[in-house]
């Protein structure tokens, strides 16, 4: 048995998951079906969404904002944000550009959340 | 001096939202006012991911769900102009605003202020010790690191577990710096539990309830915090204090409506909120003039937000629109002591039946209640909560025959009644 709040929508339910057997976990305290696969994935495969920046060259703004498209492994946040680090992209950025196409092999895209226009 | 039919003080979520709302009702004539060189107000450096569940049903970043109403506004040709600061609002509704072309003087029918709020500075919570370096507002570094680049410190500790505080958490772990402590006056945290969870769980930062920073110490820079732990009455324990090195503070200890403009044009303002004093129109004490967003009361949400506004653009358009304007008495809404406040406060006695919206806040974290609302003596309302806190806006939706009631009633008391 293990405890989790779900991180889906700001309700933040109490999930109790009995993992006793992997291949039927069971997801208590959810209110909806998102907190049931979240509940399953905390115990198989935790995932988290990634934001961050990085630099921006010829930019209004020194920096852009970024996402991974969908969740990732949350063991793959540090050596994701070590890759943005090194980056730098040239101004004109949009939201939705690609800023790291597949990101270490999880199919997930980075990508910019905010404009920054060249200057 | 120019003339337009309304203008919106404030070009963040809650002016956007009212602008498109009165547009689309049919009111053409808008102005926004915005003081930044961008709109989209403070979503723009809220570059985490959690917004828009309600509203367009996706998960979205700040500055991705600002960009969704800037491009609605733009749709539109709605007139909006950036790096334009208003200095002054006076009650027969002229504006004075400095902008890139000097002073201008604007005359409004209807005016919706839609300023924001703004974060409790150090001077708020009286904090002793030197007035160093490295002490900043939770905001004011998140918009360093997430606009303009620089980190503001390596070594942090956080006062405050708001949401802006949690988030700052994350975000300065992210950019390589150690977050040694937040640090919670209050026995709970005042964010949301996903915030704690994905924030501070995540990377083991530890969380300190009923403790609070006593001392600042630091010649040039912030050298480190004294924390103590604070009894029952929230007054440190000096027999507890720990010093915790660090070269940064950052405050997150609450956020305050900006309501300066509103408070020059002598509108009337709530003591607890520290918003205009509005009735179920969202109508301040200055006939015509509106308030929404946060500059009315802190929302737990912009989706909430976007509502509210969306609601006074609507009734910004039919004040502009109505022919004869009739004013109606209003009835007070009273509250028990365990609800903080409710917005709307009053309610006006017309015959607009309409279903409507009570936001409210309660005083304490309160387990298995009723939330309940009396007109006159009959309770026209009640619905069952497990479990309320302060950090949870609370809403009551009546219906068509609830808002009749309340409407014809001289006393209206919205109350919470403890289930045994």
């Amino acid at each position: 048995m293990k405890e989790f709040i779900c991180i889906n929508c700001p309700l933040g339910c109490h999930l109790v998951v009995d993992d006793s057997d992997k291949n039927n976990i069971i997801v208590t305290g959810n209110t909806c079906p998102r907190g049931k696969t979240y509940g399953i994935n905390e115990i198989l495969n935790p995932k988290r969404m990634v934001t961050s920046s990085v630099c921006v060259l010829n930019g209004e703004n020194n920096v852009v904002s970024v996402k991974t498209k969908e969740a990732i492994p949350k063991g793959l946040i540090f050596d994701s944000l070590e890759i943005l680090k090194n980056i730098k992209v040239n101004a004109p950025v949009h939201i939705g550009d690609v800023i790291v196409k597949n990101v270490l092999n999880t199919n997930v895209d980075i990508i910019a959340t905010r404009n920054v226009e060249r200057i | 001096m120019e003339n337009y039919n309304l203008v919106i003080i404030g070009g963040g979520p809650a002016g956007l939202a009212a602008a498109i709302s009165a547009y689309d009702k049919g009111e053409k004539n808008i102005l926004i006012l915005e003081r930044e060189n961008k709109l989209g107000g403070i979503l723009n450096q809220c570059i985490h991911n959690g917004f828009g569940l309600h509203t367009f049903n996706e998960e979205l970043t700040g500055p991705e769900y600002a960009y969704r109403f800037i491009e609605e506004v733009e749709k539109r040709h709605i007139k909006y102009m950036l790096n334009t600061t208003v200095i002054n609002l006076s009650k027969d509704k002229e504006i004075r605003a400095l902008s890139e072309d000097g002073l201008l003087i604007i005359k409004a029918k209807a005016i919706i202020l839609a300023c924001g709020c703004r974060e409790r500075p150090r001077g708020g919570i009286n904090i002793a010790g030197s007035r160093c370096a490295g002490i900043y507002s939770a905001g004011t570094a998140q918009k360093l690191v997430n606009i303009d680049g620089f980190m503001p410190g390596k070594e942090v500790v956080i006062l405050g577990s708001g949401d802006i505080g949690l988030i700052m958490a994350r975000r300065m772990v992210f950019e390589g710096a150690k977050v040694k402590a937040v640090v919670e006056l209050l026995p709970y945290s005042s964010g949301l539990n996903r915030n704690i969870v994905q924030c501070l769980n995540d990377f083991n930062i530890p969380l300190l309830f009923s403790h609070t920073v006593v001392e600042i110490k630091g010649k040039d820079r912030v050298e480190s915090v004294i924390i103590a732990e604070v009894d029952e009455r929230l007054n440190p324990k000096m027999d507890t204090c720990e010093e915790i090195k660090c070269d940064t503070l950052l405050l997150s200890v609450g956020l305050l409506p900006e309501n300066e403009l509103a408070r020059g044009a002598d509108v009337n303002i709530s003591r607890i909120t520290r918003g205009a004093v509005v009735d179920d129109s969202l109508m301040t004490s200055i006939d015509g003039v509106f308030e929404c967003g946060n500059v009315l009361h802190v929302h737990d949400l912009v989706d909430y937000v976007s509502e509210e506004a969306k609601e006074a653009g609507i009734k910004a358009y039919e004040y502009i629109n109505s022919k004869a304007k009739k004013v109606y008495p209003k009835t007070e809404i009273e509250t028990d002591s365990l609800v903080r406040y409710t917005v709307p406060e009053l309610i006006i006695n017309n015959e607009d039946y309409n279903p409507l919206t009570i936001k409210l806040r309660v005083s304490n974290v309160f387990k298995k209640v009723r939330l309940e609302v009396k007109a006159d003596d009959e309770v026209i309302f009640s619905k069952a909560r497990p479990v309320v806190a302060p950090g949870e806006m609370e809403k009551i939706d009546l219906k068509e025959d609830q808002v009749k009631k309340l409407r014809s009633s001289k006393h209206i008391l919205v109350y919470l009644k403890k289930v045994e």
